[in-house]
């Protein structure tokens, strides 16, 4: 075949929802494109093991932490996932985990915000996981087979996290004053970073058009956007909070919510890694890594001289 | 605690959060690394752990919490030290697991040293993971024969985690040990600092002593020859120099701890100490 044809393939199984394999031909742009965003989404998930895990040891009851243990642990699996369907497409998790580490590669930036309280392990669960939840259905049916198998997955068990971050914030407003208090903080400090994360407006996101062709994305931006407020906004009148954004206004000639303009300066800024907390997070990685290197070299030592011994005994046998 | 005249239901309590208080405090250790893991993999691998340790703790905070609300209330009223859980008794009010776990100061933990020491590298954590896991590997299996259903049974769901435990952390202290030239320094030095803190995991407390009497609890004398054993083999495959006997540190056992438990309380305390008496 020539190139011409293989492209042609490939755009026809595009067209007919037919997935692509990692043995199949692909063009370099569709290539590149994964490796970026599924690289992306598994440094998300690791560097997102941090906030939460900064309450595992304050966790308020035995069954709370329990259950925030097992949902950072659920971060790592959803990181494994995600970095193997990368390296199908040709890339080792060394040199994605060496990209997230000088900077090059990127996470999701709602984890440059701090958590400041037990409240926040609400918010993150309800807002957070509820926005990635919102990202995330759509990507089981990517184009890209090794992704949309990983993401039906890691879809199982966020929509488990959302349930248990809404419980989290439904039983802090039912509560004290104090936990009100707590909860009212934690939804006005994560609202709007959190409907940040679903990208750059339509009309400033240049990666979108072409993701859309290619059937790795489903939906637009604003679209999913749109989604996550009307879904939440009605979540969060039933246990009594309120939506931090005075603009917000059920609109009956869209059938959805307007809502306020969103601070994209600051959004781009934490991008740029001058977030409250982009320089904790990524040193915080670097060193477990760092500190780690004398643990993995000893494995693959004795690894090796196991397998060494291993061909002796059978030689001399 | 103080002192109140011993009877089977006390031992049993005492004993129950002998238990509870050694798998709390080592599964909060182990959590520090949560996120942390020199290689992902392992950084799921030691969460699990962190968690089948809370999820022990819990089954021994819940029996204990039972046991204690049986209590006459003369035994109730001044057992524990803390005047909020003693408020709470007062006020008639039946204690739970969160009660035990987060409500008690230092005094009344019954965990020994050894759990309560910091994790320093992975070769520390390694090791104190090892010594721990051979130990509740022999004692959950005679446990499993205690006349205390409750506790048998405990020990029965327990053993199967135990036994994934142990092979993780002999495995570990095996490669580390015959791995790299650096990771062997690590592990015979994590060796040496720690072997101090063995003695007290077969020091039979009062609570011991008078359960192994009734049938209820594990001779810890009996179980210390495996121990030693399992040990051996390990740390002999593992190219590692078993430390000379030396002066064992001790007192966890009686509400003597080192200076760590002290930080740890005060971390894993911290919200019911903020904002008391709340549903989370």
């Amino acid at each position: 075949m020539t190139v011409h044809s293989f492209q042609e393939h490939f755009d026809e199984k595009i067209d007919n929802e037919v997935s692509i394999e990692p043995r199949d031909w692909m063009p370099d742009d569709y290539r590149k494109t994964l490796i970026r965003q599924i690289s992306q989404h598994a440094h998300s998930e690791i560097v997102g093991m941090l906030p939460e895990g900064n309450w595992i040891t304050r966790a308020p009851s035995l069954r709370r932490k329990a259950v925030l243990l097992a949902k950072v642990q659920d971060e790592g699996g959803h990181g494994l996932y995600l970095y193997s369907a990368a390296e199908t497409l040709g890339i080792t998790r060394d040199e994605m985990i060496e990209q997230l580490h000088s900077g090059k590669a990127k996470y999701s930036s709602i984890f440059n915000y701090p958590t400041l309280t037990w409240a926040d392990m609400g918010a993150i669960g309800w807002l957070v996981d509820g926005a990635a939840i919102m990202n995330q259905v759509p990507l089981c049916r990517t184009s890209y087979g090794p992704y949309a198998r990983a993401m039906v997955r890691v879809c199982k068990e966020e929509s488990f996290h959302q349930r248990q971050g809404f419980e989290i914030m439904m039983t802090l407003a039912n509560g004290t004053e104090v936990q009100k208090k707590l909860a009212q903080d934690a939804l006005n400090r994560w609202w709007w970073p959190s409907i940040m994360m679903f990208g750059p407006p339509d009309d400033d996101s240049p990666n979108t058009a072409q993701s859309m062709r290619w059937r790795i994305k489903r939906f637009t931006n604003d679209e999913l956007r749109q989604k996550f407020i009307d879904v939440t906004v009605e979540q969060a009148k039933l246990i009594g909070l309120t939506v931090p954004d005075p603009d917000l206004k059920w609109n009956e000639e869209t059938g959805h919510y307007d809502y306020g303009k969103i601070n994209w300066d600051e959004f781009w800024n934490v991008v740029k890694g001058n977030g409250p907390c982009n320089k904790e997070r990524l040193e915080t990685r670097r060193k477990a890594w760092e500190e780690g290197k004398w643990v993995r070299d000893a494995a693959l030592a004795y690894a090796e001289k196991r397998k060494a011994r291993k061909e002796k005994a059978t030689l001399a046998a | 605690m103080t002192n109140q005249p011993i009877n089977k239901s006390t031992n049993q309590l005492i004993y129950a959060l002998q238990l509870a208080d050694n798998a709390l405090i080592l599964g909060h250790r182990i959590s520090e690394w949560c996120g942390h893991g020199p290689v992902l993999e392992q950084d799921i691998a030691i969460t699990n752990t962190a968690l089948d340790h809370l999820g022990q703790a819990r089954s021994f905070y819940q029996f204990a919490a039972n046991v204690f609300n049986a209590l006459p209330a003369d035994q109730k009223a001044n057992f524990f030290s803390s005047p909020v859980l003693q408020n709470k008794i007062a006020a008639g009010e039946n204690i739970d697991e969160d009660d035990l776990a987060y409500l008690r100061d230092g005094w009344d933990f019954r965990n020994v040293l050894l759990v309560e020491q910091p994790n320093k590298d992975w070769a520390f954590t390694v090791i104190r993971s090892f010594f721990y896991d051979a130990y509740n590997f022999y004692f959950y299996t005679e446990l499993q024969k205690s006349k205390v259903a409750e506790l048998a049974a405990i020990a029965e769901k327990s053993l199967k985690e135990v036994t994934y435990h142990l092979r993780w952390s002999s495995e570990w202290v095996i490669r580390l040990g015959d791995g790299t030239d650096e990771s062997h320094e690590r592990m015979q030095e994590a060796v040496n600092e720690r072997w101090a803190y063995t003695g007290e995991l077969f020091q039979m407390s009062e609570a011991d002593k008078a359960m192994l009497a009734e049938g209820m609890g594990v001779d810890l004398n009996g179980i210390k020859p495996l121990w030693e054993q399992r040990v051996a083999e390990v740390l002999q495959e593992a190219t590692i120099t078993m430390p000379a006997n030396t002066w064992m540190q001790e007192g966890g056992k009686e509400g003597r701890h080192s200076e760590h438990l002290g930080y740890i309380l005060a971390e894993l305390q911290f919200m019911q100490r903020a904002y008391p008496n709340m549903e989370w």
